[in-house]
């Protein structure tokens, strides 16, 4: 990948540091060349060209750019890319298949979980970090992890609706399965 | 927004990671969680020159209790980690109930215990529970080791006392001699915003009901934590009643420093920091003693 930065200073190149990191994202694995004061979330987004991870505030208020590494939900854009590297991202563009929807992407359609959707990636990523840890959450459990994100529409009601509609699907799913 | 450019290095040592400190010129930071520094280095209020993740450095996660009965807390420990452990939520209430309140689930993925007591911000959570505990710092440089209690490890908003060849390596919280009590409450606006106010409690009683030991401290009603030393000090030796319990939440609004502001009057904070401080104290008076804010 390549990531063009605008030039602020006049040290000659050969000065600029830049590391190498290897990384998967959704399971693709990527090599990539930056500089160390670039953002996960700026790599994702300009560098992978993945633009579903969101940047809302950029001072780690609002949550709209997590995304899961190695699992656990953060915020993408309190983090540097070059800590990304050996590690595991998922982003949104991960959920879904090629064809079908993610429980959690049908239970915010299904419930209306979004008016603008600027928040909704985050949502979505700091939900599945919640229900890859506890499939049969509470209100109580989903308004907890959801915390760290902020929504300016909806009132959440629904966002929490739509994520226990996701967790009661799963369970269905899994049940099914066995 | 991006920080200033700065070189990065990642060690795979606690050796190599020093000697980077020690050599790697006037303006070095230690990145562990980064949920403070890079925020601040992304509004360029630090602009180090270099920055040493330890975050490649095996072996630095831990929370676990020594044989003594002390509970160690390693550099690399998430507050998720302590948020989730069975040792903190069966042996420590006052650390039980923080773990949860500290910023938000996001960052608590990230940030660190040990990262929060060294960035030393007057608002932090960590710093009030460590010095009602009794805890202390462990740093490690160039000629060893050495423990600093929490109480003098803080020197002022932002500083503490580390050498710039140091790293704090671990947080120790002393072994309790009788039954550990206390808890953690915090009034915030919203989850992730700086406390209102917040209020440590950590006793320890003996079988008798008699308060063998005590630490009390406030979070965000003065320029730093502030050990509210009257309070703790009128309860050692004396029995937990409605007497002591009154007497100690009425001296801890008295030493709390507090300020009007968006946030609240200093007359609220006050009020809100003797309400804090008598309802974990009456939450002492019984075994199952750890309590959540509202």
């Amino acid at each position: 990948m390549t990531a063009v930065y605008d030039d602020l200073g006049d040290e000659p190149a050969s000065d600029i540091p830049v590391r190498r990191i290897r990384f998967a994202i959704n399971g693709k694995k990527k090599i990539a060349e930056i500089e160390p004061r670039l953002l996960l979330s700026h790599l994702i987004r300009r560098g992978v060209g993945l633009t579903g991870t969101h940047m809302g505030c950029d001072t780690t208020n609002c949550g709209a750019c997590t995304v899961l590494v190695d699992g656990r939900p953060i915020k993408s854009c309190t983090m540097l890319a070059v800590q990304a590297d050996g590690r595991e991202i998922q982003t949104v563009e991960g959920l879904s298949g090629r064809s079908e929807l993610h429980p959690l992407q049908e239970g915010f359609r299904e419930e209306h979980g979004l008016q603008c959707g600027f928040c909704t990636p985050g949502m979505m990523m700091a939900a599945k970090g919640l229900l890859d840890r506890n499939l049969n959450p509470t209100e109580e459990d989903v308004r907890w992890a959801l915390s760290g994100n902020l929504c300016r529409c909806t009132g959440y009601q629904n966002i929490v609706k739509s994520v226990l509609w996701a967790a009661e699907k799963m369970r269905a799913e899994g049940a099914t399965d066995d | 927004m991006f920080p200033s450019r700065f070189r990065y290095e990642a060690p795979h040592s606690l050796d190599e990671a020093i000697g980077l400190l020690r050599d790697g010129g006037d303006y070095v930071k230690v990145l562990a969680g980064g949920q403070s520094l890079v925020p601040m280095m992304k509004l360029r209020f630090a602009s180090p020159e270099l920055l040493v993740d330890i975050n490649g450095i095996p072996g630095l996660s831990y929370v676990q209790a020594a044989p003594d009965g002390a509970l160690h807390v390693g550099a690399l420990a998430r507050h998720a980690d302590l948020e989730w452990s069975r040792l903190l939520a069966d042996t420590q209430p006052t650390m039980a109930a923080a773990a949860p309140l500290v910023a938000d689930p996001l960052v608590r993925n990230r940030g660190t215990l040990v990262g929060s007591l060294c960035h030393a911000d007057p608002q932090g959570d960590w710093a009030s529970v460590m010095l009602a505990l009794g805890g202390s710092v462990v740093a490690q440089g160039p000629s060893g080791r050495r423990t600093i209690p929490v109480r003098s490890f803080v020197t002022g908003p932002f500083e503490n006392v580390l050498e710039h060849d140091e790293i704090a390596v671990e947080a120790i919280v002393p072994a309790a001699a009788g039954r550990r009590a206390g808890g953690y409450l915090k009034l915030e606006r919203r989850v992730g915003d700086f406390a209102t106010c917040g209020v440590a409690v950590a006793l320890e009683l003996a079988g008798t009901g008699v308060v063998t030991r005590a630490g009390i401290a406030l979070t965000g009603v003065g320029g730093s934590t502030i050990d509210a030393a009257d309070a703790w000090a009128a309860l050692v030796g004396q029995p937990l009643d409605a007497g002591a319990i009154g007497r100690a939440a009425d001296a801890a609004a008295a030493i709390a420093q507090p300020r009007t502001d968006h946030r609240g009057s200093a007359a609220y904070k006050r009020h809100m920091v003797r309400t804090f401080t008598a309802r974990l104290l009456g939450g002492c008076t019984t075994p199952a003693s750890a309590e959540r804010a509202a």
